[in-house]
C-alpha cells in the first residue's frame, strides 16, 4: 500500500475512509472503544498534502493504524476499558504513539481489551467483549454449521484472545494495517494466533514503555500486530531504540533493517523445547508444531530438542510478580487527580475505598488484593523474593539453551483455537490466564522477543500460530526465520462474506494488502 | 515550659555522659529532680537511673534545579501547583528518570560524613494512601541506599559553657535518596482538603543516624553541624524555617545494662531548638510515665510548640505495612571510580565518585581547625564565627584589612557586631557596617588616633548606616586622641591656669 500511495494508485484520505467504512460495518466486532474519524480524516489529509508535495515522511505516511486503549494519547480518551479511567483525555502521547505520528501513520482508533490488559480473552473490559472475525468467515461457518445446525448462531462467535484482542480483531478484519498492542504475559501473541495475525513481542527495553498504562513494568513491552512478518519488521524500525523518558530502554542506536526476500534457515539451528508440550496442548497443534519442525528441518536448519526445566514454575511465579506490581501500579488510582471519584465523601479513606471498587472490576480487585499480600512483610520472603529468584532460574534456561548454540526456539503460541465465548466465560478469569498465558509469559520473565506467526487453521475453520522466541535483540534472525515460516505455510486469507457485501470494493482492495 | 531549652535544670546530669562509649552518664546517682512537678516519683526513685538514647532521621532537601525524578522545577513557596509534571501527578503511563545532580549530592554528602559510597544502590517502592501522595507509594531506598555506615562529629558545651566544648560522635547508619511529598492543606472549617504537588518529587536525602545521642542538646548539636556540612557542601540550602531539613527523633530509655527501652518516635521538628527542647520532653515524659507505673507506646508523636511537650499524633497510629517492593522502572544505580570508570563512557551519563572526592570543600571542622591555627582565635570563637552564615568570611576580610591581631578583632566582632545583629535580628549580610567600615574604625583604633571608648562610640554611629566613615564620625564628634606633646602641655596648663586655687592646694599637700 505504502508503494500504492506513492504511486499514486490511491490516496491516504482515500485509505482512510475505507478504513472507517470498515470500522463501521464491523462495528459488532467490539474491537474499538474509541474511533477518532475527524482527527484520523486531519491526518489523512495532512499526509496526502506532504504526498502532493512529493515529501512523504518514509514508509509509514498515510498508513491506518490503530492503538490499545492502554496507550496514552494526547486528547483522545484512554480508558483500559475500566470504569476508573472512563472520560479520562491523557495530555500527552505514549512515546510510541508519537513516534507513529511523527512519521505520518494515520490513527483511526484506540482499541478494546481486557479491563487494565488483565486477561487472555478481550472479554472482561467495560466495553464488554471484542468477537474475533473469524467467528463470521466463511471458513468457520462452514466447518461449524456442518455439525450444529440447530445451535443459535450468536452462541458460537469465538473470542478473539487478550489482552490485546481489540487490536488483533482490528488487523484481521482489515480496519488497519497495523495495530500495537501490548504483552505482558502474552496479551500480543495470543490474540494474534486466535485471529491469525503476525504478534511480535520485542525484547524488554528494545521499546519505550512511557506512555503505557502500566500492568507489570518489569514485563510489559508495546506489542506489535500486522497482517505480515514484512510489516511488523517496518512497525519495530520506527519504534525502537532508546526513550530519554524510559530508563528502561537500552542505549544503543537501534538500526532499522529490512528483510531478505529469500530467507534462508539452512544455517541455524532451531530448539524444540519438551517442556512445551504442556497438559491440555490439542492434538492438532501438536501435529501443526511437528510438521514445522519438519519443514525447518528439511530446508537445512539443525532441529534439536531441548530443555527448559524451571517452565513448569513460571506461570506461578509470573502470577505473583504480576499481581505485586500490579497492587503497586493500582495505587495511583485513588480518585484524586484524574478518573472516577466516588461521591462519597465521609472521609478521604472512604473515598477511596469506594471509588476504588467502583472503579475497578472483580479481576483488577482480585489482582490487588492477591499483589498486597504477597508483599506484606510476613510474606514477602516467601513469595515475591521467591518468585523473582524462580524468575532468574528460568532467564537462565534460557541462557544456557541460546549458549549451547541454539538460534531460535520454536513452540506453539496456544494450547487450542480460540474457544467460543460461551464456552470461554465458564472458567473465571484466573483460571484461563493460567492456562492462555502458559506457553507465552516464560518469554516476558525472560525479556526475550518473541513472534507468532499464523500457521494453518484448525478443524474448525479458526486459526493457529506457532510461535519463535529468539534471544534477546536478536530481532532481525527471529523476524527472518518467521518471515521464511510465512512463505511456507500460506496461511489462508480471511473470507468476511457479511462484510464483503457491505463493503466490496474496500476488501478487494485491501485483501491481499500489506503497507511495506 | 518544661525546660529551659537547651540548658534545662535536669538535662545537666545526661549530657555529661562520652557519648556512646559510655551510655551511662557520669553523675547519674544524683538524677535531679526536674522543673515538671515529677520530683516526687523520681525523689522515691532517685536512685535507680535512667540511660536515654536518642537516634535522629533528618531529611533534607536537596539543592537542584529539577526534582528527583521529573523536569518540574523546585522552588520554595511558588503558587499552588505550579510546579506539578505529568509525572509529579502520577499520570498514567508516566515513568521516573533520575537526576543525576541529587546522585552527586547524596555522594558529597557520604564521602563528607566518611561513610562508604555503594557502587551499586537500588530504589524501592514504600506504599501508603495519602493525599499528598498522588502515586500511592514513594520511591525511596530501602535496601541498598547509596551510601552506608559514617560519623559525624560535633561538639557540645560542658555545664553550659561555651569554653568547655567536647567532642562527640555519632554513626551514621546510612543515607538514601528519596522523593518528598506534597503537602496537605485542611480546611476544618469547610471540612475539605487541599492538595499542594509543589513539593511532591523534590529529591530529599534521609540521614540515618544511630542511636549515639542521649539528649535534646546533643541531637540539636548534631544536627546543627550536619546542616553546617550540608550547606558547605551546598548540597542542602539546609534551612529549616523552610522545611529543607526535617528531624524525625527516635527517643527511649532504659537503666544501665539493660536492654533499650521501647522507642517513640517525634515526627517532623523543624527547628533545632524546638529538636531540643521535644527530645528532653519526650526523655522526661516517659521517666515519669515508666516510674509511675506506666508503659511506654510504640508510638508515633508530634510537638506541639506552644505546648512545649509531645503528643500522639492519631492517624499515624495505626500499625503500617509499607508493603515494600524493588521499584521496576528504574535500573540499579551504578557509581564509578576512577578505577572502574569504563574508558568509553559518555562522562555527562556517570557520577565518579572519586571525582566528587577530589572537589569536597574544607568541611567545617577542617575551616574550624584552619582558624584557630591561622589567626590564633579560641577554638569556641571558630564555632561562633562558622554557625553565622558569611561570619567566617566577614571576619577575615576584617582582618586582612587591619593591622589589629586577629584575636582583639575577634572581640569587636562577636561582642560588638554580633550581638548588635541578633539584637536587630540581621543576618551578616545585611549588616550596615561593612567589612570595611569596621577594618577602618579598628585601624584608627589601633594607630591610637581614638580610644577603645570612643571606639564604641564610632561604632553606635556607624550602625545608623549613613555612610559616614568613622574617620568623619570621629572628626565630627572630636573623639581623636592628642598626639602632639606641645597642644598636651597648652591643655595641660590650661587646666591647671583655670584651676589656681586647686593647684595651691595640691602643691602644699
Amino acid at each position: 500500500v505504502s508503494a500504492a500511495l506513492r504511486e499514486g494508485q490511491t490516496t491516504p484520505t482515500e485509505l482512510c475512509q475505507k478504513c472507517l467504512a470498515l470500522i463501521k460495518s464491523t462495528k459488532f466486532l467490539n474491537a474499538y472503544i474509541t474511533v477518532t474519524e475527524e482527527t484520523a480524516l486531519k491526518q489523512a489529509e495532512e499526509s496526502e498534502e506532504r504526498f502532493r508535495r512529493g515529501q512523504p515522511l518514509g514508509v509509514l505516511d498515510g498508513i491506518p493504524v490503530a492503538v490499545k486503549d492502554n496507550f496514552s494519547t494526547a486528547g483522545i480518551e484512554t480508558t483500559c476499558a475500566s470504569n476508573m479511567l472512563k472520560g479520562y483525555i491523557s495530555p500527552y502521547n505514549a512515546t510510541v504513539v508519537q513516534k507513529l505520528l511523527d512519521q505520518g501513520a494515520v490513527l483511526v482508533g484506540k482499541t478494546n481489551l481486557d479491563e487494565f490488559a488483565m486477561g487472555s480473552g478481550s472479554t472482561d473490559g467495560v466495553f464488554g467483549p471484542v468477537r474475533n472475525p473469524w467467528s463470521y468467515s466463511r471458513q468457520y461457518k462452514e466447518k461449524s454449521a456442518s455439525k450444529s445446525h440447530s445451535e443459535d448462531e450468536e452462541s458460537k462467535w469465538v473470542i478473539a484472545g487478550g489482552s490485546s484482542g481489540g487490536s488483533a480483531a482490528a488487523v484481521s478484519s482489515f480496519t488497519c494495517f497495523a495495530a500495537l498492542g501490548s504483552d505482558t504475559g502474552g496479551s500480543t501473541r495470543n490474540p494474534a494466533a486466535h485471529c491469525g495475525v503476525v504478534g511480535l513481542k520485542p525484547t524488554y527495553g528494545l521499546i519505550s514503555r512511557h506512555g503505557l498504562i502500566p500492568l507489570v513494568n518489569s514485563m510489559d513491552v508495546p506489542g506489535i500486530l500486522t497482517r505480515c512478518v514484512d510489516d511488523a519488521a517496518v512497525v519495530l524500525g520506527s519504534l525502537a531504540g532508546h526513550d530519554p523518558k524510559d530508563s528502561t530502554t537500552i542505549q544503543d542506536k537501534f538500526k532499522p533493517f529490512e528483510l531478505p526476500n529469500l530467507p534462508d534457515v539452512s544455517k541455524l539451528s532451531i530448539g524444540i523445547p519438551k517442556e512445551y508440550h504442556a497438559p491440555g496442548l490439542s492434538s492438532e497443534i501438536l501435529a501443526l508444531w511437528s510438521k514445522a519442525a519438519d519443514l525447518l528441518k528439511n530446508a537445512g536448519a539443525k532441529v534439536i530438542e531441548v530443555s527448559l526445566p524451571h517452565t513448569r514454575y513460571s506461570i506461578v511465579c509470573y502470577h505473583v510478580l504480576c499481581t505485586a506490581e500490579v497492587a503497586s501500579n493500582m495505587a495511583r488510582f485513588d480518585g484524586l487527580e484524574y478518573g472516577h471519584r466516588s461521591d462519597t465523601s465521609k472521609s478521604t479513606e472512604s473515598m477511596y475505598a469506594a471509588t476504588r471498587r467502583e472503579g475497578f472490576n472483580a479481576v483488577v480487585r482480585g489482582r490487588i488484593l492477591s499483589g498486597n499480600y504477597f508483599l506484606l512483610k510476613q510474606n514477602y520472603e516467601q513469595y515475591f523474593v521467591k518468585a523473582q529468584q524462580v524468575r532468574r532460574l528460568i532467564a537462565n534456561d534460557f541462557r544456557k539453551v541460546f549458549g549451547s548454540g541454539v538460534d531460535l526456539l520454536l513452540t506453539p503460541t496456544t494450547l487450542t483455537d480460540a474457544a467460543p465465548y460461551t464456552e470461554f466465560i465458564k472458567e473465571d478469569n484466573r483460571t484461563r490466564s493460567a492456562q492462555d498465558d502458559i506457553l507465552t509469559q516464560a518469554a516476558n520473565m525472560a525479556g526475550l522477543p518473541a513472534i507468532n506467526v499464523p500457521a494453518a487453521l484448525s478443524e474448525r475453520g479458526l486459526p493457529v500460530g506457532l510461535q519463535f522466541i529468539g534471544r534477546s535483540f536478536q530481532e532481525k534472525q527471529l523476524l527472518t526465520v518467521a518471515k521464511w515460516f510465512e512463505k511456507q505455510v500460506e496461511f489462508p486469507m480471511i473470507q468476511l462474506e457479511e462484510m464483503m457485501r457491505h463493503d466490496h470494493g474496500v476488501l478487494q482492495h485491501q485483501k491481499s494488502a500489506s503497507f511495506s | 515550659a518544661p525546660a529551659k531549652g537547651y540548658g534545662g535544670v535536669w538535662r545537666r546530669a545526661w549530657q555529661c555522659g562520652a557519648g556512646r562509649l559510655s551510655p551511662v552518664p557520669r553523675g547519674w546517682r544524683a538524677f535531679p529532680s526536674n522543673a515538671r512537678g515529677g520530683a516526687g516519683s523520681a525523689a522515691k526513685c532517685g536512685l535507680v537511673p535512667w540511660v536515654p538514647v536518642v537516634g535522629l532521621e533528618v531529611h533534607a532537601q536537596i539543592s537542584s534545579n529539577s526534582k528527583l525524578f521529573s523536569g518540574s522545577q523546585v522552588q520554595f513557596a511558588a503558587p499552588p501547583n505550579s510546579l506539578v509534571s505529568f509525572f509529579d501527578a502520577s499520570l498514567p503511563g508516566t515513568l521516573p528518570v533520575l537526576n543525576r545532580r541529587c546522585v552527586e549530592a547524596v555522594v558529597m554528602t557520604g564521602l563528607a560524613l566518611n561513610c562508604r559510597v555503594n557502587k551499586k544502590s537500588l530504589f524501592d517502592r514504600k506504599h501508603y494512601f495519602y493525599a499528598d501522595l498522588p502515586a500511592g507509594y514513594q520511591i525511596t531506598q530501602q535496601r541498598v541506599p547509596i551510601a552506608v555506615n559514617g560519623s559525624l562529629s560535633y561538639s557540645v558545651c560542658v555545664d553550659n559553657k561555651m569554653s568547655r566544648m567536647v567532642t562527640k560522635t555519632v554513626r551514621i547508619k546510612q543515607i538514601q535518596l528519596e522523593q518528598d511529598s506534597g503537602k496537605s492543606l485542611h480546611d476544618d472549617t469547610r471540612s475539605q482538603t487541599l492538595v499542594d504537588l509543589n513539593r511532591a518529587g523534590v529529591g530529599l536525602m534521609e540521614v540515618v543516624m544511630e542511636p549515639d545521642m542521649c539528649c535534646g542538646e546533643e541531637a540539636a548539636a548534631a544536627v546543627k553541624e550536619l546542616q553546617l556540612i550540608l550547606q558547605t557542601l551546598g548540597s542542602s540550602q539546609a534551612v529549616m524555617a523552610e522545611g529543607q531539613l526535617r528531624v524525625d527523633a527516635n527517643v527511649s530509655v532504659h537503666h544501665p545494662g539493660e536492654p533499650y527501652g521501647v522507642r517513640t518516635e517525634v515526627k517532623n521538628i523543624n527547628s533545632l531548638r524546638f529538636l531540643a527542647k521535644a527530645v528532653d520532653y519526650e526523655i522526661q515524659r516517659q521517666i515519669e510515665e515508666l516510674e509511675n507505673g506506666g508503659t511506654i507506646l510504640n508510638e508515633t508523636r508530634a510537638f506541639d510548640s506552644k505546648l512545649g511537650c509531645t503528643i500522639p499524633m492519631r492517624d499515624k497510629e495505626e500499625n503500617q505495612d509499607y508493603r515494600f517492593m524493588p521499584e521496576p522502572n528504574l535500573p540499579p544505580l551504578i557509581l564509578y571510580d576512577a578505577k572502574s570508570l569504563p574508558a568509553n563512557m559518555n562522562h555527562q551519563q556517570v557520577v565518579n565518585i572519586d571525582w566528587i572526592h577530589e572537589r569536597l570543600p574544607d568541611l567545617p571542622s577542617v575551616k574550624r581547625a584552619k582558624l584557630v591555627e591561622q589567626y590564633g582565635i579560641l577554638p569556641e570563637h571558630s564555632f561562633t564565627l562558622l554557625n553565622e552564615d558569611g561570619l567566617t568570611e566577614f571576619f577575615e576580610n576584617v582582618v586582612n584589612q587591619t593591622q589589629m591581631k586577629p584575636k582583639k578583632v575577634i572581640g569587636w566582632i562577636l561582642n560588638d557586631m554580633l550581638s548588635y545583629l541578633k539584637q536587630h535580628s540581621l543576618t551578616v549580610k545585611e549588616s550596615p557596617v561593612s567589612s570595611f567600615l569596621l577594618a577602618d574604625l579598628l585601624n584608627l583604633l589601633e594607630k591610637k588616633e581614638i580610644s577603645s571608648t570612643a571606639a564604641k562610640q564610632v561604632l553606635a554611629e556607624l550602625w545608623k548606616g549613613e555612610g559616614k566613615t568613622p574617620l568623619d564620625i570621629v572628626k565630627e564628634k572630636k573623639l581623636e586622641l592628642i598626639q602632639d606633646q606641645k597642644e598636651l602641655e597648652d591643655i595641660c596648663q590650661a587646666v591647671i591656669d583655670a584651676r589656681e586655687n586647686e593647684v595651691i592646694m595640691v602643691v602644699l599637700g
